[in-house]
């Protein structure tokens, strides 16, 4: 039985299709947060004078930049959810069905 | 309310100590150096906390009413919503240590703090896009059950199982020490009464109450703690009438560093220090076997992506609202002789001289803007924070012991659930026993390096396995033993050689360290992944060509979820 719903999940193209769509996904947002922090500490470790800058009054560039990675963080993390919860299960929930049938 | 009294130089550092040795780096000199001295005795605080322990049996109670089977307990039946596991995961992240320890770090560096919060705070997206939903279609109660998935149970969960005794029993000595620590400044009680209580009530919520009991008192402290957080910094703000220019300007005017707490001080240094630090934080939390655990307590995959979502958002506000508590505690209190003790020369330094150390000031600060009240919820608070994630962190112990240990290795899966249950049970009392054991045994201990130890370990031993056996179809039981033991070892020799050990604990001479480091995970973890490729690419074994086989039903089901409904139904 499970052999069976293995093999028919193996053979539907959609499956496929899932698994690319959602894993090249995954990788583009795991890569633009890890250039986002990278970018960020490498500021920090080579050219600290650069947050240094002020922008308006005492506050400098680093004060925005800092925590707009924390809200980066969390929207990235909200797109991957709204895309996952809707276009990736509702193709999941196809295969998975196609194959029971 | 007279909890202010002498001076304790000697503590700055015991929460600071807990979190940001987390990373070694520049807080190995501010690590656990003496005894504390015990304040007044707190009522209030005391008072507050009983009503939060009063709170926490009564759930406790109600939850080992619905504890019942196996799931029940090591899950909470998979019952937990996507909202209620984002908190309790924001929970177990928002220990004492980084409430107290980046909110004295604002203090004194400013900008600083914000580095730390956000090498914290990116590890978790990156959770969700690569491993979360895949844990919860593989896994049942531990992440041994998706690491062994298709490798050979015994040799592997006894490798899972080693990597999370390690890093709870790190984790948990660290968290006694601390509640011994904090109870004397906050309650003004004796050390031995934090960690007996501690241990007691752990016990008391995990044996009976399990998963259940343990999420929820982990939901309650992180509505507390964020209700409190955001309390405070919200009458920081009403004093500038929420301009935040005139905040910092007041900050800049009175910190002795004036402009410096404005810009990137002198905490990260070298590049390899910054990029293993980043490693260690990023790759830890996603090896961490309490919060892991956490995936398994939810319906299916669509409410663990939720649970990441929440928590991610509740962790980076936290981080947000501490870096305005520092700065609130510079401009409310820098000015302020009530917080401080002077010097020898009759001058008050604010950096050196608050009273309890610097990792008093969020405390401090709750009594400036809520007065004694709002100081003793405060404290109350810090210190239920420590009780919460010491529950979750037993559990998962006494799951490697019960469920991978015992159940799989010893018994070759031929155990009832109640049996099992029922070890679970002893592991818990065990393990309760032995952390009130440690808290004692490690008082006087240089514990800073404990807790960066357990995250450099779970990145290099727990990580590197989940990862590969998830992505990897050409991981075999042989590759996966011997290069998560190279990871296990090799982080905790070079955590041993590195500066932070060899220099402030074992005390020998400056420079002497062997190991040039307070990081090894950029180097353990790469040698964890080197040696789990290596050897399984080497292992012509038959069975390593059954595990190959065996790959693609674990990825089918990995990634659509199908087969793992069972494990998730009522």
């Amino acid at each position: 039985m499970q052999q069976e719903l293995t093999r028919k999940i193996r053979n539907n193209p959609k499956f496929a299709e899932l698994t690319q769509k959602r894993t090249k996904f995954g990788v583009q947002l795991s890569i633009l947060m890890l250039a986002i922090y990278y970018g960020f500490i490498l500021i920090v470790a080579f050219a600290p004078s650069v947050f240094g800058i002020p922008i308006s009054g005492v506050i400098t560039l680093g004060i925005p930049v800092g925590v707009f990675i924390i809200v980066a963080a969390f929207v990235l993390t909200g797109i991957y959810v709204r895309r996952a919860n809707s276009e990736f299960d509702e193709l999941n929930r196809q295969i998975i069905e196609e194959a029971r049938r | 309310m007279k909890r202010v009294s002498p001076t304790l130089a000697a503590m700055a550092g015991v929460v600071a100590a807990l979190t940001l040795g987390a990373t070694g780096t520049a807080f190995a000199a501010d690590a656990i150096a003496g005894a504390v001295q015990q304040q007044a005795t707190n009522w209030t605080a005391i008072g507050m906390f009983l009503v939060f322990v009063a709170g926490t049996l009564v759930i406790t109670y109600w939850a080992a009413s619905k504890t019942k089977t196996a799931k029940d307990f090591y899950s909470a039946g998979g019952g937990i919503t996507g909202f209620q596991n984002g908190l309790a995961i924001a929970g177990d992240y928002m220990s004492a240590a980084s409430f107290l320890g980046i909110s004295a770090l604002v203090y004194t560096s400013g900008f600083d703090g914000l580095i730390y919060s956000i090498g914290f705070l990116v590890g978790w997206p990156i959770i969700l896009f690569l491993v979360a939903e895949q844990l919860r279609n593989l896994g049942k109660y531990t992440f041994a059950d998706v690491a062994s998935y298709r490798l050979q149970q015994t040799p592997i969960r006894t490798l899972a199982a080693s990597g999370s005794l390690v890093v709870v029993a790190l984790y948990l000595i660290a968290q006694m020490v601390g509640a011994g620590k904090l109870i004397q400044l906050l309650f003004g009680l004796p050390y031995v009464y934090a960690v007996v209580i501690v241990g007691i009530l752990m016990i008391l919520y995990v044996t009976f109450g399990g998963m259940l009991a343990t999420t929820w008192v982990q939901i309650i402290k992180a509505v507390l703690l964020l209700s409190g957080a955001t309390f405070m910094a919200v009458m920081v703000l009403v004093n500038y009438n929420f301009n935040f220019g005139a905040l910092f300007q007041a900050a800049v005017d009175m910190h002795p560093k004036h402009l410096a707490i404005m810009q990137p001080g002198t905490l990260v240094s070298d590049p390899i220090s910054a990029i293993s630090l980043g490693i260690a934080l990023m790759f830890g939390t996603a090896g961490l076997p309490h919060i892991l655990m956490r995936f398994f307590t939810v319906a299916d995959a669509k409410e663990a992506r939720k649970s990441v979502f929440y928590a991610t958002g509740f962790i980076g506000y936290f981080y947000i609202l501490t870096f305005i508590i520092g700065f609130g505690a510079i401009v409310l209190l820098m000015n302020n002789p009530a917080f401080f003790k002077p010097g020898a020369d009759g001058t008050i330094n604010p950096i050196t001289n608050m009273l309890g150390g610097t990792n008093m000031a969020a405390i401090h600060l709750a009594k400036a803007v809520g007065g004694d009240l709002f100081l003793g919820f405060i404290s109350a608070v810090a210190f239920a924070t420590i009780l919460a994630v010491v529950s979750g962190l037993t559990l998962a112990g006494a799951s490697a012991v019960s469920h991978d240990l015992y159940a799989s290795v010893f018994r070759r899966g031929r155990v009832n659930e109640q049996q099992e249950i029922r070890v679970s049970k002893m592991a818990t009392v065990a393990l309760g026993i032995l952390a009130i054991i440690l808290g004692i045994a490690f008082e006087q201990q240089n514990i800073a390096f404990m807790v960066g130890l357990a995250f450099a370990i779970a990145a290099s031993a727990n990580f590197p396995i989940i990862i590969l056996s998830m992505f990897w179809r050409k991981l075999t039981t042989r590759g996966a033993l011997i290069g998560g033991f190279m990871g296990l070892i090799s982080a905790t020799v070079m955590v041993i050689l590195g500066p932070t050990v060899w220099e402030s604990v074992l005390s020998h001479p400056k420079g002497s360290a062997p190991f040039p480091y307070d990081n090894p995970a950029i180097f353990s973890v790469t040698l964890a992944f080197i040696g789990s490729w290596l050897f399984s690419v080497l292992d012509k074994s038959e069975n390593a060509r059954a595990e190959e086989r065996a790959f693609e039903a674990q990825y089918i089901r990995s990634q659509t979820g199908i087969g793992a409904e069972g494990a998730s139904a009522h």
